[in-house]
Order: structure tokens, then sequence, then C-alpha cells
């Protein structure tokens, strides 16, 4: 008999060829995907082409996402995009994502059934932690680890730690997957789950929908963590269903498994959180920053851009308007967010209170383009990081809350509750 | 490996937002990105850090985006180690696969100061700041991980695998 194992470690065992890991063990793991975007995938390709192999490992499991500087922002940015172009074409890249078809990496590549339980996936980006809410481990790396996986279908990695948060109760209106991941990032720090798993569990949990899951493992990182992970239920099965591109496989965490940690949490005492400049660590309730004023709004994102963060947001805005001081920039995700988004009429409601709505895009959310802050502004976004410098000039400063906040502070002009509302 | 050169000291969670800001990730250019480093945390950095100098940092250093140009625009600014008490796992993993050394000391980035001369010597893991006279040992690498670093870097080690 293994010993008793944690989802990851099982998940990780698997696909090293083991019976059982140990935490700090280093192991070499097959790979269910390899990902990087426009910004990652001219590195890993420079370096894919120095190791010399005249083949990818395998052309239907190498994902590349234009998505960060699409459509192209300046003559740099489109040279980038098209070295991931062509090379997706040289080597038969079937996950490339033209305009047209792109949307944010990470929640594309749930919706298209690219990513799915049990995988292993690595991706060059931070928040490849996301598809952790499928029951699989992904985590984010370099384009050098992306490049070496891109040739071999391998990665090394060391079995980490994990930290069980067993989330418990009714959570208050308004309260969602942003807070209560802003909750735990300030409660245990931006290096509180360093080279740790965060594995997420608890009724509060298992009542969540997919899109609060994804808001959730996708800040993982935000805390230093290596992964996050939501067990596989009728939830992740509703979703994954018709849709994942692959067989899956269901892991689960054994009751006698050893965690570093343990933190429990009544959902019933988070509040609706902002995180306050300079870090996602640095919360209050949003009760406490209503003397905040804005100059810019942004709901979109791999954190908050799905269609049910731009329901909730479009449920405050409709009928009421932006404040005249403030900029609203609402991007859907992908483009199926945008095209359901719109038959579902809320691009009216967006335009009607005085919105502008992008196409798909990274854009503002870090300092892109499509949105970027002047000295001294001040944005309250729906996106994951709010570092010096995020979002534009230096001295500018970006709050990060849910798009219920978002779309009420876009109409009071300061960081507001929808119950602030007139 | 031994290296020698002057402290550039920061604090605890250093982003790779500040390292190297994203308004410059339009190309992936070495040079390019080496005049940018350090510039939204200390934006005088590049024009006064010399080829062979070592950053020092508190608990979290490189920690938010995967961005391997964080460590690329580091070494490329001339940096030759960093020293932290501890770091980010994604920038610790870019750091060795692109052969930038780091060593995480505790007790090193406590009691170096700015502007100190430090001696690394990477193979015993001994740092001695040559200012105050003090000696630390940093945490050896796994014999894994010292592996890929001997090999010159992650790619290396990948061509000896698949023979190329
Ligand atoms: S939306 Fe922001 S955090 Fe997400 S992948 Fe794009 S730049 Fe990174």
């Amino acid at each position: 008999m293994p010993r008793p194992m944690t989802i990851t470690e099982k998940l990780l065992a698997a696909h090293a060829g083991l019976d059982e890991v140990v935490p700090g063990q280093l192991i070499e793991c097959a790979l269910d995907l390899v990902l990087a975007n426009d910004v990652t995938a001219p590195i890993a390709i420079r370096e894919f082409r120095r190791i010399g192999v005249d083949a990818v490992f395998d052309p239907g499991k190498i994902a590349l996402v234009p998505d960060h500087y699409t459509p192209n922002k300046d003559i740099k940015s489109a040279e980038q995009a098209k070295i991931v172009r062509e090379f997706a074409r040289e080597f038969g890249i079937s996950h490339y994502y033209e305009i047209g078809c792109m949307g944010v990496e990470h929640a594309l590549l749930p919706e298209q059934g690219v990513v799915g339980p049990g995988d292993v996936i690595i991706g060059a980006d931070s928040h490849t932690c996301t598809y952790g809410a499928l029951g699989a481990f992904a985590t984010g790396v370099g384009s050098t680890d992306a490049a070496a996986g891109m040739a071999t279908g391998t990665a090394w990695f060391k079995v980490p730690s994990s930290i069980r948060f067993e989330i418990t109760g009714e959570l208050r209106p308004w309260v969602g997957g942003k807070d209560i991941i802003l909750h735990i990032i300030g409660m245990i720090g931006v290096d509180g789950a360093l080279y740790q798993s965060m594995e997420f569990t608890g009724e509060t949990i298992e009542r969540l929908g997919m899109d609060d899951r994804f808001t959730i493992c996708n800040m993982a990182i935000e805390a230093g963590g290596k992964s996050g992970i939501i067990a596989f239920d009728e939830t992740t099965r509703a979703y994954v269903e018709g849709r994942a591109e692959r067989p899956w496989t269901v892991y689960a965490s054994d009751p006698d498994a050893e965690y570093a940690r343990v933190i429990r949490i009544d959902a019933s005492e988070i509040e609706p959180t902002v995180a306050f400049p300079h870090l996602p660590s640095n919360t209050r309730p949003v009760r406490e920053a209503r003397h905040v004023e804005v100059d810019q709004v942004v709901i979109g994102s791999c954190t908050n851009g799905r269609i049910e963060d731009l329901r909730i947001a479009a449920g405050i805005l409709k009928g009421r308007k932006v404040d005249p001081r403030v900029r609203l920039i609402v991007i859907p995700a992908t483009q199926a967010i945008w095209k359901q988004a719109m038959h579902e009429g809320l691009f009216d409601v967006f335009v009607d209170a005085g919105g502008a709505v992008s196409t798909p895009t990274c854009g503002p959310c870090l300092g892109g383009h499509m949105g970027i802050l002047a000295a001294g502004e001040r944005a309250l976004a729906t996106t994951n990081r709010n570092f010096v410098g995020r979002m534009g000039d230096p001295t500018s400063e970006v709050y990060l809350a849910s798009p219920a906040v978002a779309a009420a502070t876009a109409v009071a002009g300061h960081i507001a509750l929808p119950e602030d509302l007139a | 490996m031994r290296f020698e050169g002057t402290a550039h000291r920061y604090g605890r969670d250093v982003d790779t937002d500040v390292i190297i800001p994203a308004r410059y990730l339009n190309t992936s250019d070495p040079a390019e990105l080496a005049k940018h480093c350090m510039e939204d945390i200390d934006a005088g950095f590049v024009a006064k850090v010399k080829s062979g100098d070592i950053i020092v940092a508190d608990e979290n250093f490189g920690c938010g985006s995967s961005r391997e140009h964080a460590p690329i625009a580091i070494k490329h600014a001339g940096v030759d180690v960093v020293i932290a008490s501890s770091f980010a796992r994604i920038f610790y993993r870019n750091a060795i696969n692109t052969g930038l050394p780091i060593m995480e000391s505790p007790e090193a980035a406590r009691g170096i100061k700015d502007g100190d001369r430090v001696a690394v010597d990477a193979d015993t893991g001994t740092i001695t700041d040559l200012t105050t006279g003090e000696v630390y040992t940093a945490q050896p690498f796994p014999p894994f991980v010292k592996a890929i670093i001997e090999r010159g870097g992650l790619i290396e080690s990948v061509k000896d695998k698949v023979g190329t």
C-alpha cells in the first residue's frame, strides 16, 4: 500500500510513473500540456531552437496563445506575435489561437476543453495555476522550462507540501470567489504558501460554480503557491462533459493524507474585500475603503473576465450611469464569452451606462495597452496584481476587487459596495 | 564559481514588475531589457550597477509573473549573483534554468548593507561581507539542481538527454 497522499501528490506520482511521492522529492513528470503566450513564447522558441530537435514532443499538446499585447499593440509586439505564429505553423501546433478565436489564455484553455481533470500542465505564465480548479496540477514556469517541455514532454518538479483550506458556512451577499481568495492572501501573505500547493476544500467551495473556482485557483500564485487545486465533483463534471478533448482522470486526497497546515475559515466572516496598493495581501474590507476615489475601473482578465463576472457587473450597472470622472473598461476574456455577453444584452447595459467594451486581451492588466494609467491615477480592477507600475506609471495605483465591487465603484466614483448605490 | 562585487540592497517582495516592467516586455532582447532593470524600484540602478555586482534582498525575491525577462535583465545588467532570504519559486526555477546564480541565506540578507563589498563562493555556499568581515553560509543546492547549473542551464542538460 502506498502512503496516504494528497490529490497533488497522487497526480504527480502518476505522471512520474511512481507509486508514491513525498514532499521535497525531485521527480520528472510527463506533461499533458505545455503553454506559452506572446510574451513568453518568443524566448521559449529561441531556447527550443537551441536544443536542436526537429520536432516538438506532441503538436497536439502545446498551446500558444497570443493574448498579452494582442491585437498587436505596436511594431515590437507585432514582431513577437509573428514569431509565435510562424513557429505554430512550422511545427503544426494545433492549439494556436489567432485573433478572432483567441482569448486570455487561462479563461480560454478550460473553455476550449484543452485542459482537464487529472492533467499535469506547465505554462510559461504564472497564472497557469488557474486550471487547478478542474482538479489538475498546473503550475507556472519560465520560458526555458516551456522550451524543454516542448522538446521532451517532461518537466522536473520538487513535490510540494500542501496547505488544506477548509471553508465552511454561508457566504454573505456580494461575496464570491474573489473575496475568498483575497481574504486568504490577506491572511497568509504573498509568500504564505511559498513552494506549496493550496488545496481548497469544504462545503462552501463545493457550492461554488466553476467561474468562482477558477478565480480562486488563479490567485494561488499571489500567495506564492506553486499550485491551487479543487477536487473534481459534479460541478466539475458538468463543466468538462462535452468539452474536454481528452479523457480525464479523477484524483482525490486520502482522508489521512499529511498536510503542512490546515486552515479553517468560516465563510460567513468573509466580507467584500479590496486589496490596496502595492501587494495583493494588503487587504481591507470594502466598507473601510469608501474614501478612495478612482479614475478608472477595469472588469476583465484571467481572474474575473468570465461570463458570470460580466453578468454580476451588468446586474449592478443596469439602469445606472458610470460616474463622469470614471472610465469603465470591460474586457470579456474570450471570444465565446464576448459573444455570450452580446447575446444576453450585457453590452447594451455596459454601453448605456457609459462604459467601453473591448475585444479579448490582457491589455491593462499588466500595463500593456487598452487603459494605461497616467502618473498619480488610480484604478480599481478585477485583475490579480497591484504591484508598483502594474497598470502604467510607477506612481499610479491599482486596487483589486470583485466584479460586483468594480461595478458599484464605477457608478459611485469611489470604492463602494453595490448596496451603497441609490 | 566565485564572485566579488558591491551589494545593492532591497527589501522584501521585490516583484517581477519592478525588476522589469511589463511596458518593456514587447521585446526579448537581453540588452534592451537590461536597460530597464529595477527601473520602478530604483530608477538609478542601471547607472550605478557595475559588472560583477550583487543584489541582496529580503524574503520572496522575484514574486509575481513567470517572465524569464526578469533574471535575464538582472544578468545582462551585470549582476553576477542574487542573495535573498527566500525566492519566489518561479523566479528560483528561472534563475537556475537560465544560469543566474542565486543563494538563499536569511542571515546574509539581514547582515549585508547597501554598498558593502561581498565575496561569494557558490561551490561551498560561503558568503563573505568584506566590508564587515562577517561570514555567512547559504543553503547548498540539491545535487539535481546543481547538475543543471554546472551543465550551464536547462537547455544544455536537455541537449544531453535528447542527444543533439
Ligand atoms: S489577464 Fe493579466 S494576469 Fe491574466 S494572463 Fe493576462 S496579464 Fe497575466
